[in-house]
């Protein structure tokens, strides 16, 4: 069992929260993710390592709570704890060399994108952060990433906080200004949300041949390479995410079928579990017989 | 052992092994096969001559002592029977279900060349299903004899190789990607062929005698083998982590919803328990199913749709139905619960008619031509033959192959073009000093019965190893 040490909600819709697991928390790099089950009935859900404390031996997360999964793990408390935890998987974010980056996080894939962020920083990189929400109410990290950005851009959709707008539009306009300030353009973007915004992100970076890197979030199984459940098409190639990702070069991905994937169970999920088996229906066929 | 020899019966049939019905069975995850009782296990035990030059031990991989064993059924010695058994083969509850026995001890049976062999397999099951529900002979823990060996993989390989080191004092540790221990046993093969509480029992069985199992433990990931080595003492490790990375054909549609694996297809009904209510799982609701392959891994697959509800189940082969590798029993099963087998059919695309889920497949017909490197005639397509089926959900059961991940994080190991590892075939000896491995990571996928024989060999070398006065190394940069 894997003891929750803290937790914190950071909006309506996201927690935080803190797991116990050192084995993980000493190996875990930016870029991987842990997969949990609440408890013998619950899914394997994979989320990013938001962060981590080797000496507490503890493993952030950041979570939207979008179904039954997220929400049994966010309805926990500190001191309960989750059954399974098993990590870190993927590859590391391949991050080194870049001198100029941009890191477009969209909702809670700004989770996702800030141990990317703060990597880029540590090592020197510039970075500059847009992350885009519906929102004000819906903001976060806002402190976290300021902390670590050379230039920290937010977005809203309806614009009640920020640039009104959406990350697109944003980083557009920054890949303009730069140029006209003479200043060194992007040689990395990081854009990390919601499928759709990745897609864009790609489409315009690949008009200026800027080198984008997005995490892909199929929905997994295994987490190992044993299912191929997570498989995305990349350069016309057939790869699993959960190994071979999940970071993945945007300009070859194959968007359009990774979200047709993504709605694969959604009916089934909104109206809550339906019967599939046809146990106790033997009775009712027989009379059709 | 001097058996006394008393009448064989000599009926040319076995002795019918009671099932489930097939209309019934159709839509419960119940086991299928439902054992023989007593009398019938002593009757069908007569039918064994006793032969002097014993063919069927040598069909067996695992040599089980086959015709003291039924000898001991005969006169109704059941719990001897099972410690005959348990000398060579420590999993028989699994083994008496799951052994493709046909293609091995009851192939070269005598009784076989006029008639039916004698239910080997069937009477091995008796006999550990007997044992479990009447001996409690208390599970007592060794003394340690103070050497520390890790297990990488808590499928019948790891299991077999744990529970043989636990047995000469060992402190065994397995390593366990999964949230459950048991490989393929738990997450492959259907709960209607092998109940899981056969497989639970086994592992407790093991913990019992004071084997460590550590779940969610990805070996490669959150530890590397060398640190296994140098951090944590172990002095040898075995590496049993199977052939579990599914092939998919490049062939269009290959990713639209309703395409899956038969590892994900069947890790979400048995691991997860899909059919099971309580359970969160999502899994397709399906009308009409197509499995792709002609294997065990096949007929699973189709019989699990068909008992998650679908009303059409079609098994599509490239080579004809006698040239399925899939157990004879299995086919034979699958048949009677309603599967249609479309045979020497290959599959060219999966289509979707609105461009969101798939809808039909687009297939060919093969005849045979001249035999291939596997003796079988190898099919070659027959132009023109070009139809569509419709299907919403399909399902690829046409091979796996070893997870790369232990290739990628571990120095020194050789791995052939396949990916599986090159190890000793006796020994299960690697390239790197200390490291054994065995089963579908060195055979590609195989049989459980293969990778217990590969676990036990291996107990047997990495014993020899440590009392020998060696230790595993990590290899200098
Ligand atoms: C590598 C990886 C890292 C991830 N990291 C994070 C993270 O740090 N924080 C976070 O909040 N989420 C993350 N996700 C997404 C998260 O796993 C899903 O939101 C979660 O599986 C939903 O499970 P659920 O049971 O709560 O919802 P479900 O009831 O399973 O689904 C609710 C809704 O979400 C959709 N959905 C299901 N699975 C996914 C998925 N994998 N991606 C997108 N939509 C999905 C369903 O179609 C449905 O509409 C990550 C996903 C991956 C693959
Ligand atoms: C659906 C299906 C039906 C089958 N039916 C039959 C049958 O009827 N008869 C028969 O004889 N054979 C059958 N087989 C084949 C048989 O199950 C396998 O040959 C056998 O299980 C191989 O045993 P193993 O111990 O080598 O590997 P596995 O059973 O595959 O076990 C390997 C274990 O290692 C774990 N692992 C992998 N990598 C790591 C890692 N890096 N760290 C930690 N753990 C790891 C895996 O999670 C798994 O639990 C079937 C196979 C399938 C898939
Ligand atoms: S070959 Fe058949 S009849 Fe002969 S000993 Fe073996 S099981 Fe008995
Ligand atoms: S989640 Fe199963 S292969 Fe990636």
């Amino acid at each position: 069992m894997y003891k929750i040490l803290t937790k914190r909600e950071l909006n309506d819709a996201v927690t935080m929260m803190e797991v116990e697991a050192p084995l993980i928390a000493a190996k875990a790099k930016a870029g991987q993710f842990i997969i949990f089950r609440v408890d013998e009935y619950g899914e394997r859900i994979p989320l990013t390592v938001a962060g981590t404390d080797t000496e507490r031996g503890a493993v952030m997360i950041i979570f939207q709570k979008v179904g039954k999964g997220t929400q049994r793990l966010g309805a926990l408390e500190v001191g309960d704890a989750i059954l399974d935890f098993v990590g870190p998987l993927g590859h590391p974010s391949e991050l080194e060399g870049y001198e100029h980056a941009c890191v477009v996080g969209g909702g809670v894939g700004c989770a996702i994108a800030y141990p990317s962020a703060k990597a880029l920083h540590a090592q020197g990189t510039e970075v500059t952060v847009i992350a885009g929400f519906r929102n004000k109410d819906i903001v976060i990290l806002e402190d976290e990433f300021a902390a670590i950005a050379d230039e920290l851009h937010i977005t809203t959709d309806d614009g009640s906080y920020g640039t009104k707008g959406f990350v697109t539009d944003k980083l557009k306009e920054l890949i303009a200004q730069r140029e006209a300030e003479g200043r060194p353009p992007f040689d990395l973007v990081v854009a990390i949300g919601p499928v759709v915004m990745m897609k864009f992100v790609a489409k315009l970076t690949a008009e200026y041949g800027i080198k984008t890197l997005v995490s892909l979030n199929p929905i997994m199984v295994d987490g190992t390479g044993m299912c191929g459940g997570c498989r995305v098409t990349v350069n016309n190639e057939i790869k699993f995410a959960c190994v071979d990702g999940p970071e993945f070069d945007g300009h070859q991905v194959d968007f359009d079928e990774l979200i047709l994937r993504n709605n694969m169970y959604r009916d089934q999920e909104s109206k809550g579990k339906p019967h599939y088996c046809r146990i106790g229906l033997t009775a009712a066929r027989d009379e059709e017989e | 052992m001097e058996v006394q020899r008393r009448k064989p019966n000599m009926s040319l049939t076995k002795v019918p092994m009671p099932h489930q019905d097939p209309i019934e069975r159709a839509s419960n995850f119940n086991e299928v096969a439902l054992g023989y009782t007593a009398e019938m296990a002593m009757e069908e035990a007569r039918r064994c001559l006793q032969c002097k030059h014993r063919p069927c031990v040598n069909g067996c991989p695992v040599h089980v002592k086959i015709p003291e064993f039924v000898h001991l059924v005969a006169e109704g010695e059941f719990a001897a029977a099972y410690d005959k058994i348990l000398e060579t083969n420590c999993l028989p509850a699994v083994c008496g279900r799951v052994c493709p026995q046909e293609n091995q001890c009851e192939e070269v049976c005598v009784r076989g060349i006029k008639g039916e062999p004698v239910g080997i397999g069937r009477l091995e099951r008796f006999v550990a299903d007997w044992y479990m529900k009447n001996v409690r002979k208390p599970i007592e823990k060794l003394p340690s004899n103070g050497h520390k060996v890790a297990i990488i993989g808590g499928g019948p390989a790891g299991l077999t190789c744990a529970g043989d080191l636990a047995a000469l004092g060992y402190e065994v540790t397995i390593f366990e990607a999964f949230q459950k221990a048991g490989g393929v046993l738990v997450y492959g093969i259907p709960e209607f062929r092998l109940p899981k509480a056969i497989v639970a029992a086994e592992v407790d069985s093991l913990i019992k005698r004071g084997v460590k199992v550590e779940t969610n433990m990805v070996i490669g990931r959150v530890l590397s083998i060398d640190e296994l080595i140098t951090d944590y003492n172990f002095e040898a490790i075995f590496l049993g982590t199977g052939a579990g990375l599914p092939v998919f054909l490049k062939i269009p549609g290959i990713g639209l919803p309703g395409v899956y694996s038969a590892n994900e297809y069947l890790t979400r009904t048995n691991l997860m328990k899909a059919y099971d209510q309580r359970y969160d799982t999502p899994i397709r609701i399906s009308r009409s199913v197509a499995v792709i392959g002609g294997g065990n891994v096949a007929m699973d697959a189709a019989r699990t749709a068909l008992r998650l509800g679908a009303e059409k189940v079609y098994i599509v082969y490239r080579r004809s139905e006698a040239d399925m590798p899939a157990r004879l029993e299995e086919v034979h099963h699958a048949k009677e619960e309603g599967i249609e087998i479309l045979d020497y059919t290959d599959i060219d695309a999966i289509e979707s008619a609105d461009e969101r889920e798939v809808s039909s497949i687009l297939v060919h017909k093969m005849r045979p031509g001249e035999p291939d490197k596997s003796g079988r005639p190898r099919p070659i397509p027959i132009p023109d033959s070009q139809f569509s089926l419709e299907a919403d959900t399909v399902i690829l059961a046409i091979g796996t192959s070893p997870n790369p991940l232990i290739r990628h994080t571990t120095e020194g190991l050789d791995f052939d073009k396949r990916g599986c590892l090159i190890a000793d075939k006796v020994s299960g000896a690697t390239s790197r000093k200390g490291i054994f491995a065995g089963g579908d990571a060195v055979t590609g996928a195989a049989t459980v019965i293969e990778a217990m024989g590969a676990g036990k060999k291996a107990a047997a070398a990495i014993h020899e190893f440590i009392v020998s006065g060696q230790r595993a190394e990590v290899p200098e940069e």
